[in-house]
């Protein structure tokens, strides 16, 4: 069921039972270490679970990197209402395929996770929300939530322990924008996937308005690890401030493209040489992703002597995002490449406010109209402008996911669109009336 | 409107998995399901879950018209999607798609004549790294290449 081969390199916590026959199975999980975290969870008071998350440094491994400890922390464990786990497998961030790998081959170690948080927080119900596309993960992840059930390790009385807890699956249709959290609640409740005001977070009021945990799926994944091994020795596995290892999916122009388990503060360099065995062909590196195709776009020469970590990538410009490294070669046209995230960005755009709605859909229109070499000078300007001004003006973070990385093509790749400007116009010599498309 | 046992027993399953007087949280997954039988959310299909949710068909309608994977009409039986996304633009999707559409000579969101085929060209789909990626239907393939698409479709085809 692996994807890829693994890499020498990597620093398996999460992936340790990858590989292994039936490695999906319920018998293979208690074989390795499986549950153990959570029966350790069972003898903890809700703060020392918390105090163990938060010594492991565990940053939120959706893509905005937040302290996982705190977040669970804000969670008001006195309030009277029921409080919600949910799980965001809606994994749509382009360049991102690393949380399908984890369900597919350890979905009990998702669960494991759930019910650690459950613990922590005092939960009785949890939800997995799984992007539509993924319906085969439903089944592996139904099957393995039927395996803990028959075990014992989820409904009433578990492990006759006391501790109640169900877990279900629950679809999406199709929405980019049902991963950002109060869209994805909205749709969990049965509605458009159009986001909330905030505050209240999640954590205070998020599904049915109760207090939810919700993260993603890589972050719950983490936690049984974390409980094992001890928060500070988890830490200690990444840098400073970022603890741990995070799945890395290296995509694009690679030799060896693939889904790795790397530790935090892991060097650019040995990640493409080595882990990925360089650039496809021998080629230079033009063009550079770290975590998704949100994330501001950083030239070949600014990636080179980066680490994969938060501090790293927020110093040189970008984000460690959510772990979607996207490399181009030197033969890539960033023209297109920008268009190609626009028309994302523009499709799923959930329409609610005007900023996010208008610009990608003039942005789309005018990188087409400059992809094509019949833009202006004008046009790479107006590109610029609008997305700057989108930046911190939209209802929800969708609007500077789109803004980010088109603003940083323009600025450090605008070369390239003024020589598709120029290729044209000598084409078009003799050719009198200005064009005006789409 | 009648559904198979297992899709019955799929939505009893699904309508007792969340709390009381939240039963219209079932309705994506529910509206995903019958889909997958009826082949396309029909009026009729939309009256029957109002009423089994309890809700408007009206609220059922906005939210159809929200989702891509919802729709009004039936796709081909086997619904080729390819992501010409980012990751797969760089491993060349765009080619693929090109070519997927001169070989059922259909365009995006287009179904063939016969109801056989229908094709789309899709946003990423979390097969990033193993680029470029296909879906037929729910199932995914994986570095696809001209070749390979034209035996998959080509397979499908001798199926009938
Ligand atoms: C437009 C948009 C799309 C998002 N998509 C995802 C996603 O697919 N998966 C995910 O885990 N988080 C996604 N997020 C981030 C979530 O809003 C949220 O921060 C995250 O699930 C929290 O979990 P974490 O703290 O474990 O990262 C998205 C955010 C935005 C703004
Ligand atoms: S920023 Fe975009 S996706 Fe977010 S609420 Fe506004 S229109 Fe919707
Ligand atoms: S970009 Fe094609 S699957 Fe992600």
């Amino acid at each position: 069921m692996l994807f890829n081969p693994p890499s020498p390199l990597e620093v398996k916590v999460l992936t340790v039972r990858f590989g292994l026959p039936n490695s999906a199975s319920i018998d293979t999980f208690l074989a390795n270490d499986g549950y153990k975290a959570f029966e350790k969870s069972l003898d903890m008071t809700q703060e020392q679970i918390i105090q163990e998350v938060k010594d492991s440094n565990l940053r939120g491994r959706g893509g905005a990197g937040f302290p996982t400890g705190m977040k669970w922390g804000f969670v008001p464990r006195q309030s009277p209402k029921p409080k919600y786990i949910v799980v965001n497998s809606d994994e749509s961030e382009p360049g991102t395929c690393k949380d399908r790998v984890l369900i597919e081959n350890d979905p009990h170690m998702l669960i494991e996770g759930c019910l650690i948080a459950a613990q922590a927080v005092g939960s009785k119900t949890g939800y997995i929300y799984i992007r539509g596309e993924y319906r085969y993960l439903i089944d592996v992840m139904d099957k393995a939530i039927g395996e803990a059930y028959a075990r014992g390790y989820l409904g009433k009385n578990i492990l006759g322990r006391g501790v109640d807890f169900d877990l279900y699956t629950h679809t999406g249709a199709g929405a980019y924008e049902c991963g950002e959290e109060s869209a994805l609640l909205e749709s969990l409740e049965g509605n458009r996937g159009q986001p909330r005001i905030r505050p209240p977070f999640p954590a205070v009021a998020g599904l049915y308005a109760c207090p939810t945990v919700l993260n993603n799926v890589e972050t719950f994944a983490a936690v049984p690890s974390i409980l094992l091994m001890g928060g500070k020795a988890w830490a200690d596995l990444g840098v400073a401030k970022a603890g741990g290892t995070k799945l890395t999916c290296l995509t694009g122009h690679f030799n060896r493209t693939g889904v790795y388990e790397l530790p935090l503060g892991f060097p650019v360099e040995k990640m493409i040489n080595e882990v990925g065995g360089g650039v496809r062909g021998g080629l230079k590196m033009k063009a550079f992703i770290p975590g998704g195709s949100s994330c501001p776009v950083l030239t070949g020469d600014e990636a080179w002597p980066l680490t994969m970590d938060y501090d790293s990538m927020a110093k040189a410009g970008t984000m460690l995002g959510s772990g979607g490294v996207v490399l181009m070669d030197e033969n890539t046209d960033m023209v297109k490449a920008a268009l190609r995230i626009m028309h994302f960005y523009q499709h799923e755009s959930c329409g609610w406010c005007i900023p996010c709605r208008e610009g990608t859909t003039w942005l789309k229109k005018l990188l087409t109209r400059l992809d094509r070499g019949m833009g202006t000078e004008k046009d790479i300007d107006l590109v610029g402008d609008v997305s700057k001004n989108m930046m911190g003006r939209t209802f929800c973070p969708l609007g500077d996911a789109a803004a980010l990385p088109t603003e940083s093509i323009v600025r450090k790749f605008r070369h390239e669109f003024e020589a598709k400007i120029a290729k044209t116009q000598i084409s078009m010599a003799g050719v009198a009336s200005p064009f005006v498309v789409v | 409107m009648t559904f198979s046992p297992e899709l019955e027993a799929k939505l009893t399953k699904l309508v007792n998995s969340y709390p009381a007087g939240r039963l219209k949280s079932a309705l994506i997954p529910m509206l995903m399901f019958t889909q997958d039988e009826v082949g396309s959310i029909t009026p009729e299909l939309v009256k029957e879950i109002a009423n089994r949710l309890k809700i408007t068909p009206v609220q059922v309608d906005e939210v159809v018209t929200y989702y891509s994977m919802l729709h009004k009409k039936p796709m081909g039986k086997y619904h080729i999607q390819v992501c010409t996304n980012i990751s797969c633009l760089l491993w060349d999707g765009d080619k693929l798609y090109e070519h997927a559409r001169h070989k059922l000579g259909l365009g995006h969101k287009e179904v063939s004549a016969d109801g056989q085929f229908s094709l789309e060209e899709v946003e990423c789909m979390g097969a990033c790294s193993w680029a470029p990626a296909i879906q037929v239907n729910y199932d995914f393939h994986h570095h696809v290449t001209p070749e390979k698409l034209d035996e998959i479709i080509d397979s499908l085809r001798k199926l009938h």
